[in-house]
């Protein structure tokens, strides 16, 4: 048989109803539009949360906790070797919060396959000197290009610039809220008084936000050897190792690893933020369950138009059947009918999905706590455009199986006779 | 081998509902190339019912047709669609032309199934056709757009398009003017003649009728006279 009849007089039927034709593949265009849209949002503002801790945190992090020491020397001693110890009031013993040996651990990390880097961190707590009043807050001393690099420092350093910190000796940036508590802005000098009493100047150069207010109103960040002049220790003093991998899955195993190669603590970020992982989850479940029910709503009306246009078309059912078209024919054409309808339909939804994503994409949306984004959230996988096209033609396609397949049943005899 | 173009042997039919009625008791007759057969009857003596088995549309019978000589009681509805296609045309009382075509559209359907030729000779064919029954100025309107006798003839050239072995017509001019009906009959009369075309037409009309080569009677389901 002609391969192109069958499809032409799919179209011919198509175009003779052409307002039903519309009003199905709108009801189409619509959810698919809808499915991408609320996809494309729920995963932007998805990652956007999730970003807002994971960005940041390291996926592994080495350091010393305090707590009790394991290996108590009663237990260790070999004369009591076989007996139960009751040992009370055991005391932590972390008065040493420094990695040991932190140079060649670093190096040693650095050369592993399945880092994708490494950046230092000492943390201290210190006292903010203004006039009266002394507020309490944490200096951070990282390697401010490291940190730039991997946890995307700059985008929330606001107001100056980050890379100062690096260039600049005897400098520091303030959390946005403790600037504000301090009077202090970009270019003014701060007074701290380190937890052993040393009192120092340093230059503010530069403004954090990091979109938890609770944290800007304490931390602070400095260089590392800033921060190494701060507690008066050597270059090579880190307490804190933070390891970003290339595959964030592989995280708890290398933590473990880690922790029994270098006798350091080490935690791994799925320990660290297991609730990320859940609401994104959950998230992304609904809207694929919204998506999915307006695509098969869609498909109910498309169902319903073609039921309709079959009792409209018996006649020409019988006719078709009459002068030599098989069931098998007249269900193709109204298959066909059903996924044309699904396919411009289809088709129409990418387009405008896409454009209603854009438009929210560029909808301002400035909060104080994410001074980063300026407008809406809106991810762009092209994988919601591969899963709205091809459900939209799987569901045209049921649609349209139960009429195309009474319409193949019909009878011409009792069409032709019941005239 | 004889030439019979179509055998009817011993077709019975029955109606089930609302009972169970023998609408067709053992009709057997046979039709020749060329022929021009009228089914005569009352209404309601199975002579519709018959045809449409002839015809074979309706597959719920016993007994078995011969169409060309190939037992259809057995074949497959889509074997059975091929032969309709193929080797019977069909003219109907209202005549059924699809209305989102045009006319020449609608009788080249047909061929188009059939795709024995390429589109443009089978476009060819059906303005042919369209000629013959001097309806060719209406090739390109739609066919919502004639008037009931136009129909007919279109419906007729739909059915010659595929040279089919025999033509059948279910009250063809059951539902025209006298003038029209007239016209109707004189194509297929001047079809018979001119290109030896076997047609079978059921008709209650029985001047219609008293104008074919040979008048089948039926009566309650029987032939009474052939």
């Amino acid at each position: 048989m002609n391969y192109k009849l069958i499809p032409g007089i799919a179209k011919s039927m198509l175009l003779a109803r052409w307002r039903q034709t519309m009003v199905a593949a709108i009801g189409v265009t619509f959810s698919i539009t809808m499915f991408i849209t609320l996809l494309s949002f729920m995963t932007g503002l998805n990652k956007l949360l999730d970003g807002l801790i994971l960005n940041r945190a390291p996926h592994i992090r080495l350091f010393n906790e305090i707590k009790p020491n394991l290996h108590q020397p009663v237990n260790v001693a070999a004369g009591y070797k076989n007996h139960y110890n009751f040992i009370q009031s055991i005391k932590s013993s972390g008065s040493r919060q420094e990695l040991y040996n932190s140079g060649a651990i670093i190096q040693s990390i650095k050369q592993d396959p399945r880092v994708a880097g490494i950046a230092p961190k000492i943390s201290t707590q210190v006292f903010f000197n203004d006039g009266a009043a002394d507020v309490v807050g944490v200096v951070f001393g990282i390697d401010v290009q490291a940190e730039i690099d991997l946890f995307h420092f700059n985008d929330y350093v606001t107001s100056g610039n980050a890379i100062d910190l690096k260039n600049t000796a005897n400098s520091i940036v303030l959390g946005k809220g403790l600037a504000d508590k301090l009077l202090v802005n970009v270019g003014d000098v701060v007074h701290l008084t380190t937890a052993k009493g040393e009192t120092f100047l340093l230059k503010v150069v530069g403004l954090f936000q990091s979109g938890i207010a609770e944290f800007d109103k304490t931390q602070t960040f400095a260089s590392l050897a800033t921060t190494q002049k701060l507690l008066n220790k050597p270059p090579n003093y880190v307490t804190d190792l933070q390891v970003k991998l290339y595959d964030l899955k592989q995280a708890p195993a290398v933590a473990k690893e880690y922790s029994q190669l270098f006798g350091a603590d080490a935690e791994d970020i799925q320990t660290a933020n297991a609730q990320f992982e859940t609401g994104t989850f959950i998230r992304t479940l609904i809207s694929y369950t919204v998506g999915v029910t307006l695509l098969i709503v869609a498909g109910f009306g498309i169902y319903n138009i073609l039921n309709m246009m079959i009792y409209e078309k018996m006649d020409s059912i019988a006719i078709l059947k009459a002068i030599g078209f098989s069931g098998k024919d007249v269900k193709r054409i109204f298959l066909l009918i059903s996924m044309i309808i699904g396919f411009v339909g289809g088709i129409a939804g990418l387009f405008f999905g896409f454009l209603l994503s854009s438009i929210i994409d560029s909808i301002p949306f400035i909060t104080a706590a994410l001074p980063t984004v300026k407008t809406y959230p809106i991810n762009y996988d092209p994988r919601f455009y591969l899963i709205g096209a091809v459900f939209s033609l799987i569901t045209t396609y049921f649609a349209g199986l139960f009429p195309a397949r009474k319409a193949s049943k019909v009878d011409p005899v009792i069409i032709i006779r019941g005239k | 081998m004889n030439n019979f173009i179509l055998e009817a042997q011993q077709i019975t039919k029955y109606f089930h509902d609302p009972l169970t009625v023998k609408v067709l008791d053992g009709v057997s007759f046979t039709i020749n190339k060329g022929e021009f057969v009228a089914i005569t009857g009352k209404s309601g003596c199975g002579k519709s019912t018959l045809l449409y088995i002839l015809s074979t549309m309706d597959t719920d019978y016993e007994g078995d047709v011969l169409i060309d000589g190939v037992a259809m009681k057995k074949r497959r509805e889509v074997q059975l669609a091929k032969t309709r296609n193929e080797k019977i045309g069909f003219v109907f009382q209202f005549h059924y032309l699809l209305s989102e075509f045009s006319v020449v559209r609608n009788v080249m359907l047909p061929g188009m199934k059939l795709n024995s030729l390429p589109e443009e000779q089978v476009e060819a064919r059906a303005i042919e056709r369209l000629r013959m029954l001097d309806i060719e100025n209406l090739a390109n309107k739609k066919a919502n757009q004639l008037s009931g006798g136009e129909k007919q003839r279109v419906a007729i050239a739909r059915a010659m398009i595929n040279d089919p072995d025999i033509i059948m017509g279910d009250e063809p001019t059951g539902n025209l003017d006298k003038k029209n009906s007239e016209l109707v009959f004189d194509i297929f009369k001047q079809l018979n003649k001119e290109i030896n075309q076997t047609l079978l037409i059921v008709t209650h009309d029985q001047t219609f009728a008293n104008r074919a080569d040979r008048i089948i009677e039926m009566e309650d389901g029987r032939i009474v006279r052939q």
